[in-house]
């Protein structure tokens, strides 16, 4: 509980709380694990944070193996799908998309098998 | 924190759907690049595929239908919309699920979990062909024979026959596959780059083996991927997604790679391609091999033995390299007529066969 007060103290101004989820296949690159409850420490003096922020926070701080099939450059690799709040990111800016506490993003393969 | 909730009601308010002007749009669609909502994106993509059905006269009323399962997004997306649609337009057709056993542990065992379910799920008889049963040989038991080399050609071989095999079992009249446009656009581009005429002639037409046992119908012909799978994500459609362990999948790994670089500049580039796959001419002076039956198994065959008793043969007599690369040995009769050879080398270099045309 004390941890938990502390903890909570610390990302109050910081962190943003996300849940990421991977599907088709990309959560084997993350040890299988589909849905990560994650706190995303935003950059200092940075008032928000975008699509783009959190790819490169996934690519450091979830994807164990092969990042090349999650991503190309600074975005995901074509093929990959993602929503934000089960909405097609390419409705909302793609990297340029603001996150906001609680955003659900999922990131889905097209590339495996039919 | 409270203010998320406001920040989520911005954000609501956005954009909304192109077609009912009233929803939130969920989808840009990559065919017509329309914002669209969830509930019109199920009615449009439904509505186009019973298009594409009733157009191509894919289906007669009273058809018994075998539908390709693999566990994949694409089959079991296919079962779904199929069932529905037979039940929603009165198709009248008997619908099957036919799924192929390559023997594979740690995946095919696990994505033949996902074809028993949806069995359940759809209401669909299923039924399973294995390697084992039809040849004799589990796809583990053969790369241990022959390495990770040249097996995807042994399993693309025996997967199309093990297909028609399954079919004739459930005495059905035709079978659908999940080939979307993705895939197809990229198979015309393999098969340009292979110079393989054959193919590419066969590989835009949305029915194929007419005259063979059990024609093949593809009903997702111009259904694009992003669309199955968001389909499939939004209607929680329970699917299975894992590479094959034993597929390196290279050479078709660039052409997918580069469609989907294509299809993010401009998405109508895939169905641009499979109009040019389409309008390809083929000189008809061009000499096509000829469709003969296998002497050994009476399966449909240009040569004296189909390619999977020539594979099985050396599977058998210890020689696996038997019918890999150039014809030696057992169909070397005409060997002078060096252009028969044709149908083998396009093989040789035939990837992964997880997409048979």
């Amino acid at each position: 509980m004390l941890l938990f007060l502390l903890v909570s103290k610390l990302c109050r101004f910081s962190d943003m709380k996300l849940t990421v989820e991977f599907g088709g296949g990309l959560e084997l690159l993350c040890n299988s694990v589909k849905i990560h409850n994650v706190n995303v420490e935003l950059q200092s003096g940075a008032e928000k944070l975008t699509m783009k922020d959190l790819l490169s926070w996934i690519r450091t701080n979830l994807i164990k193996e092969r990042p090349e099939m999650f991503m190309k450059g600074d975005t995901v690799r074509p093929g990959v799908l993602a929503l934000v709040n089960d909405c097609d990111w390419e409705l909302s800016g793609q990297l340029d998309t603001t996150l906001e506490e609680k955003d659900v993003v999922v990131f889905i393969s097209t590339l495996h098998g039919g | 924190m409270e203010e998320s909730a406001d920040g989520k009601a911005k954000k609501a308010g956005a954009r909304l759907c192109c077609l009912c002007h009233q929803k939130k749009a969920a989808l840009k669609r990559p065919k017509t690049l329309e914002q669209i909502c969830r509930e019109c994106f199920y009615e449009v993509f439904e509505e186009e595929i019973h298009q594409v059905i009733v157009e191509n006269q894919l289906f007669k009323p009273g058809e018994r239908i075998a539908l390709g399962a693999s566990g994949g997004k694409d089959s079991t997306v296919l079962a779904y919309v199929l069932s529905e649609l037979n039940r929603r337009h009165n198709y009248g057709l008997d619908l099957f699920l036919l799924s192929v056993d390559e023997g594979i542990t740690g995946y095919r065992d696990d994505s033949l979990e996902t074809v028993k379910r949806n069995e359940i799920q759809y209401g669909l008889p299923l039924k399973i062909v294995s390697y084992k049963d039809l040849y004799g040989w589990t796809m583990d038991e053969i790369v241990k024979m022959i390495g990770l080399k040249n097996n995807c050609t042994f399993c693309g071989v025996f997967r199309r026959q093990a297909l028609d095999r399954g079919a004739a079992l459930l005495k059905v009249d035709k079978l659908a596959t999940g080939h979307n446009a993705d895939d197809i656009a990229e198979t015309v581009l393999l098969n340009i780059l292979r110079g393989d005429i054959a193919r590419l002639s066969r590989c835009t037409s949305i029915v194929t083996g007419e005259d063979g046992p059990i024609p093949r119908c593809k009903p997702f012909k111009y259904t694009y991927e992003k669309e199955i799978v968001m389909y499939a994500y939004f209607k929680r459609l329970d699917y299975f997604s894992t590479e094959c362990i034993y597929s390196p999948n290279a050479y078709r790994g660039f052409a997918r790679e580069f469609i989907k670089d294509l299809e993010r500049i401009r998405p109508r580039a895939i169905l641009d391609i499979i109009k040019s796959g389409e309008n390809f001419r083929i000189s008809t002076s061009t000499k096509m091999p000829e469709q003969g039956t296998c002497e050994r198994c009476g399966y449909i065959s240009s040569q004296k033995w189909c390619k999977a008793c020539v594979l099985l043969e050396g599977l058998n007599r210890g020689l696996p390299k038997l019918g890999i690369g150039r014809t030696r040995g057992l169909n070397n009769d005409d060997k002078k007529d060096t252009k028969k050879t044709n149908g083998t080398k396009s093989i040789e270099s035939k990837q992964c066969g997880t997409l048979d045309f």
